[in-house]
């Protein structure tokens, strides 16, 4: 592995970051569609939805602050200044999601008066005051943003299926949780 | 051909969260069918409790006696005061109707612990439930919804779904044999549901709560003293908390194994331990205009480390549909209480 050019991978702690985020994240969309539609098991469902929601913005602050400080590869040759422009606004659009609905989440329990119950006695501050509306606000806004975060890792998850199955070009090595050999893959510096 | 693989993943994906949504099952009971259904049946009241429409806020304190140690670790159980918000309401969701003798009362409260815990219970003056399903619990508010033809329940919807529903025959004839007092006031308040408590030690009992009036009960008179008075129920309670603190025991029931706690319809035997846990103390009341208690979701799941849901599918049902209830609500323009400030303050 090169260490004048950028890296064939991301750094070992954003590729396991990446994929249990993924998992996590998958997970929570689908027990916040399913719970808000569901009587009997509405209440396990929320029970999980809300530490795991705040597991997930601390984990989305580490990752943050881990891509600050380690070196990102390069795209790879076969992608346009197009696609690279939209890969890049998508993964800022999933960053975004990734704090904003969890704080969205707190700010909307903090707004309905309901306390922020994680697991046993342990539970978080209010961070916004009660207040009707802007509880009613910020529910609504959960659902968008939930929505648009499921949107947005279709269109991620198309694009980069598109590139490892039609283009071949590798694109997936550079998340793969095992290490890739640059020698052996076509994605290098540019 | 890998295109096509492409669009069976993302299609999959899709189907799974449209499946995970409930819209391939567009039928089946959802929080929001559920609410639908109460305001179809009640009309449209914005603003208001879609159930438990018309009420009054109160608040006062929990003295407890540290006797509830031994069943459960939540602090409320603690010897020592904590302070409580809630409310008195009827049942049903019309906010403007004139309160009635048989109408079911309940009592919603809030317990502040300490620590930023809550405990928030809504419990009814009927010994037990009538339904012990969310769907008969539905199926039941459709049958006694009032015929548009005549203003009145259909009796022949009613005796269909009772005949579906042998379990609310039984509490239909239980609750109506339950002497109901005067008022809110000499008022029993039952759990209905079971809960679970969770002491210090680990150890896990099924338990069920009622708040037992001091304030001496006094049957329903027969004729009704004052019909002119819409809300003679909610005076005769502002007018009690007025001249003097009410007061209620929380008595909690610990039930032995093989009682029922899945089912709200049966009562548990009555020599179960009963144990006085301490007082509960309302001094202050006020309209729901303007006290905060308007704005708080009694879910009966909001519960403090050592109390926790027991196996009743109407918890969950009841937790899903009141937070819908009150995401509608909040958003909505609210329109005065019959109960008013001048009423309260009277």
């Amino acid at each position: 592995m090169g260490t004048t050019n950028n890296p064939t991978q991301f750094a070992l702690l954003s590729r396991i970051l990446h994929w249990s985020m993924a998992a996590m994240i998958l997970v929570m969309l689908f027990i916040g569609v399913s719970m808000v539609t569901s009587l009997g098991n509405y209440h396990r469902l929320v029970a999980i939805h809300r530490p795991l929601g705040i597991m997930i913005l601390i984990l989305a602050a580490i990752r943050l602050i881990n891509r600050k400080f380690t070196k990102l590869p390069a795209f790879p040759p076969t992608m346009s200044p197009r696609e690279r422009f939209a890969a890049t606004a998508s993964e800022k659009l999933l960053y975004a999601l990734m704090f904003a609905l969890p704080l969205v989440g707190w700010g909307m329990l903090s707004a309905g008066h309901y306390p922020i119950v994680m697991f046993g006695p342990f539970h978080l501050p209010p961070i916004l005051p009660a207040n009707p509306t802007l509880y009613s606000v910020l529910r609504k806004a959960h659902t968008i943003f939930a929505y648009l975060l499921f949107l947005t890792f279709l269109a991620h998850l198309s694009a980069v299926l598109f590139h490892t199955l039609i283009v071949r070009d590798r694109l997936l090595d550079r998340m793969a949780l095992w290490p890739i050999r640059s020698g052996k893959s076509k994605v290098n510096a540019d | 051909m890998r295109f096509t693989a492409i669009g069976v993943v993302i299609a999959g994906i899709v189907g799974l969260f449209a499946y995970a949504g409930g819209w391939l099952t567009p039928r089946s009971l959802s929080p929001a069918s559920m609410i639908n259904t109460f305001e179809q049946v009640n009309g449209q009241h914005p603003g208001f409790r879609r159930n438990h429409a018309k009420g009054v806020c109160v608040s006062g304190y929990f003295e407890s006696n540290g006797r509830g140690v031994a069943l459960s670790k939540a602090s409320v159980f603690l010897p020592g005061r904590v302070p409580i918000i809630g409310r008195f309401a009827l049942a049903g969701g019309q906010p403007y109707f004139a309160d009635a003798p048989h109408t079911v009362r309940s009592m919603a409260i809030l317990f502040e612990l300490p620590d930023g815990e809550e405990w928030r219970t809504g419990i009814n003056n009927t010994p037990v439930f009538s339904v012990n399903t969310p769907q008969g619990f539905h199926d039941q508010l459709l049958a006694s919804a009032s015929d548009p033809a005549t203003g009145k329940p259909d009796p022949a919807r009613m005796n269909d779904f009772l005949a579906k529903h042998p379990e609310t025959a039984k509490a239909m004839q239980l609750i109506r044999s339950h002497p109901v007092s005067s008022g809110f006031e000499n008022s029993t308040y039952n759990s209905l549901n079971a809960f679970r408590f969770i002491n210090a030690g680990g150890a896990v009992v099924p338990v069920r709560w009622a708040m037992l009036p001091v304030q001496p009960f006094e049957p329903i008179s027969t004729a009704p003293s004052r019909p002119d008075d819409r809300n003679y129920l909610f005076d005769v309670l502002i007018a009690s908390i007025h001249s003097h603190p009410l007061e209620w025991h929380l008595v909690i029931s610990v039930g032995q194994p093989g009682d029922p706690t899945n089912d709200a319809t049966l009562p548990w035997p009555p020599d179960r331990q009963q144990i006085d846990v301490g007082t509960l103390t309302i001094d202050h009341v006020e309209s729901e205009d303007i006290n905060p208690a308007r704005d708080i979701n009694f879910d009966p799941l909001v519960l403090p480390n050592g109390i926790a849901a027991s196996d009743d599918p109407l918890l969950s049902a009841r937790s899903a549909a009141y937070s819908e209830s009150f995401t509608r609500r909040e958003g909505e323009h609210k329109d005065p209480s019959l109960v008013s400030t001048a009423e309260t303050e009277k």
